[in-house]
C-alpha cells in the first residue's frame, strides 16, 4: 500500500457541484475559462506555484469539472499574490487573477478556509477598516491579524515595529475620510445579504507538497 | 494639463519617504500637483476578495470627487504613486469602460450619494508622468549632483505594468531605467525586475512571501548593484526591511539599501536629505565617495541564480 500513499484519491462524479463552473464563469470576462488549453503556462510563471496545494493550471481543470470543495478548500487561492504574471502570460487570455479572486470571494462567503489562516483574517479585517473609516491603517492592521491568528508573531515582529516607528514610518492614530456618509451610502445600494460567514468548523487542508512547508504551521 | 496626487493609506505610513520625496521632486520640476479632496481606500488587492462591487465604487468615489475637485471640461490625470492603488484605480476604470452593466450599478451607488462621474479621470503613475510628459530632457537639466557612484537596479514590480501596460512594455520596461540614466546613474542589467516581491504575504505567510523577497535581493547583489529603486511602498517595505529576518530565516546577509525612485532623483537635483525622507531608510544610501572606487565583483564571486533552486530554502 505504500506506493499509493499521496496518490490522489478517488473522486466519485456525485460529489461533482455542475453550477460552479458556470458561477465561476460568470464574472465579467469568465468564460474563457472554457477554452483553457491546459498548456500549464501559469503554473509556469507562478512565482507561488510551488508553495501551493494545486498549481493553478489543475485548480483550472478542477473548477472546470466542478470540484467545488476541493478548489474552496485549497491553499491556492489564497496565496495568489495578484502579480497577474498568469493573466498576461496566458495564451487564451484567461483572467487567473480575476478567477482566484472569485474562488477566494466564494470561500468567504460559504465560510469555507481555516479559522487561523492568516490570509483570509487579513482581508475580513481590512474589509471591515475601509467599512468603517474609508481609509486602512497598516499598523493596526498587522496588530488586528497577528492578535487574531497567532500572538506571539507580535514579540516577534516587535523589534521592526520599533524600529519603523523610530523612523516615523508608523501611525498610531487610524486615518478616516471626512464624509463617511457618502460611503456609507454607496455601500447600501451594494449591500448583498452575507458577506462573509465566520468558519464555525475548521475545514482540514491537503497538506503541502512534499519539500515545502508553506504555511503549514498555521493550518 | 491637470494633476491631482491620490495618496494612498500608505503614504501616511510605511510609505511616507515616497510621498515627501515625490512631492518635493515635483516642486523643482515646477509640476503643479494637489492632493485629491477627502480621497477613500482604493480597496487594494484584498477588497476585491469579499466584495468586488464595492471595490470598484470604492475607486469611482475618487473619480466622482476629482471631477468634482476640477470643474473645467478637461482630462484630470489623477497621479497615484503607490503600485496597488494604480493599479486598483486603473482596474476600475477599465472595468466601468469596458462592462456596461457594471458602470450602471456604480453610477446607481454613486447616485445615492449625490455624486457622479463620468469617465475622464486618466490615472497616472509619478513614472509615467516624469518620463513622458515632463521629459528626461527636462529632468536631466535640473541635475546638480549626478548619481556617479551608484549602481542601481531598476525594481518596477508586478502592478504597475501588469495586466495593464499603459506606458510600457509589459515584459521588459524601461522606463526607470532611462530615468536613472539620465540622473547619471549605471543601471545594471536585472531581468527579474518585474518579478513578485511576495507582497502582503510577507506579513501573512512568511514562508512563502519571504523567500520571493530573499530571490530578488540575491540576484541583485550577485549583479553587483549597490542601491535598489522601487516605485512602490509595499515593495520597498518588503525588499528593506525585512532583512534582517531574511538573515535569520535563510543564512543570507545583504546590506541592501532599498530606496524609492523618486528619493534617488531628489539626490540628484541636490534636495535636502530631510526633504526626501532619507532618514527613514532602513538602510542610508551607499556613501558614492567610497563605492565609485570599488570594483565589480568577479566573475568567480558572482553565484549565477536566475530561478528558485539556488534561492536560499
Amino acid at each position: 500500500m505504500e506506493q499509493w500513499e499521496g496518490w490522489p484519491k478517488i473522486k466519485f462524479e456525485s460529489d461533482l457541484d455542475l453550477k460552479f463552473p458556470e458561477q465561476i464563469a460568470s464574472i465579467p470576462g469568465g468564460d474563457k475559462i472554457f477554452t483553457c488549453i491546459q498548456c500549464g503556462t501559469c503554473s509556469g510563471i507562478c512565482p507561488l506555484s510551488p508553495c501551493m496545494d494545486y498549481t493553478p493550471r489543475q485548480l483550472i481543470a478542477m473548477i472546470r469539472a466542478g470540484s467545488k470543495a476541493d478548489v474552496l478548500s485549497s491553499r491556492t487561492t489564497w496565496l495568489c499574490a495578484s502579480c497577474y504574471r498568469c493573466t498576461v502570460e496566458c495564451p487564451k487570455g484567461i483572467k487567473l487573477t480575476d478567477i482566484m479572486y472569485a474562488c477566494k470571494r466564494m470561500a468567504i462567503t460559504e465560510g469555507v478556509y481555516p479559522k487561523h489562516f492568516p490570509i483570509p483574517v487579513l482581508t475580513n479585517e481590512f474589509f471591515n477598516t475601509v467599512k468603517v473609516t474609508g481609509r486602512s491603517n497598516e499598523s493596526w492592521l498587522i496588530v488586528r491579524l497577528f492578535l487574531k491568528t497567532n500572538p506571539l508573531q507580535l514579540f516577534k515582529h516587535a523589534n521592526l515595529g520599533l524600529r519603523l516607528w523610530l523612523r516615523g514610518r508608523m501611525s498610531p492614530i487610524p486615518d478616516s475620510v471626512k464624509r463617511k456618509g457618502e460611503l456609507r451610502n454607496i455601500f447600501k445600494v451594494f449591500d448583498v445579504e452575507k458577506e462573509y460567514v465566520k468558519t464555525k468548523r475548521k475545514r482540514k487542508f491537503k497538506p503541502a507538497p512534499k519539500g515545502c512547508d508553506c504555511g503549514s504551521g498555521y493550518l | 494639463m491637470k494633476y491631482l496626487y491620490y495618496p494612498g493609506c500608505s503614504a501616511r505610513s510605511t510609505g511616507k519617504p515616497y510621498e515627501e520625496s515625490m512631492l518635493s521632486v515635483a516642486e523643482v520640476l515646477e509640476i503643479p500637483i494637489e492632493e485629491l479632496e477627502d480621497w477613500n481606500c482604493c480597496g487594494a488587492t484584498t477588497y476585491m476578495a469579499i466584495n468586488e462591487l464595492k471595490a470598484f465604487a470604492l475607486c469611482a468615489r475618487n473619480f466622482a470627487l476629482a471631477e468634482r475637485q476640477v470643474e473645467a471640461e478637461e482630462e484630470i490625470n489623477l497621479v497615484a504613486p503607490c503600485a496597488a492603488c494604480y493599479l486598483g484605480l486603473n482596474k476600475a476604470q477599465h472595468y466601468l469602460g469596458e462592462f456596461p452593466e457594471i458602470r450602471a450599478k456604480i453610477c446607481e451607488g454613486l447616485h445615492a450619494a449625490g455624486l457622479e462621474s463620468t469617465g475622464r479621470v486618466r490615472v497616472r503613475h509619478p513614472l509615467d508622468v516624469l518620463v513622458n510628459d515632463i521629459g528626461l530632457e527636462k529632468i536631466a537639466s535640473a541635475v546638480t549632483k549626478p548619481l556617479e557612484g551608484f549602481r542601481v537596479a531598476c525594481y518596477y514590480g508586478c502592478q504597475i505594468i501588469r495586466p495593464y501596460a499603459e506606458f510600457d512594455d509589459q515584459h521588459r520596461p524601461t522606463t526607470m531605467d532611462r530615468l536613472m540614466e539620465s540622473l547619471g546613474a549605471e543601471v545594471i542589467d536585472w531581468p527579474i525586475k518585474t518579478r513578485c516581491c511576495g507582497g502582503s504575504l510577507t506579513g501573512t505567510v512568511q514562508e512563502c512571501g519571504l523567500r520571493l523577497s530573499a530571490m530578488l535581493l540575491n540576484e541583485a547583489k550577485n549583479r553587483g548593484c549597490n542601491v535598489i529603486a522601487t516605485a512602490c511602498p509595499l515593495c520597498q517595505f518588503n525588499l528593506e526591511c525585512y532583512q534582517s529576518q531574511m538573515k535569520r530565516q535563510f543564512g543570507y546577509e545583504f546590506k541592501m539599501p532599498v530606496a524609492f525612485f523618486t528619493q534617488l532623483i531628489g539626490v540628484a537635483f541636490g534636495i535636502p536629505k530631510r526633504k526626501l525622507g532619507l532618514q527613514r531608510l532602513f538602510l542610508p544610501l551607499p556613501d558614492v565617495s567610497k563605492v565609485a572606487v570599488c570594483p565589480l565583483p568577479s566573475p568567480s564571486e558572482t553565484k549565477a541564480s536566475v530561478g528558485g533552486s539556488n534561492v536560499p530554502s
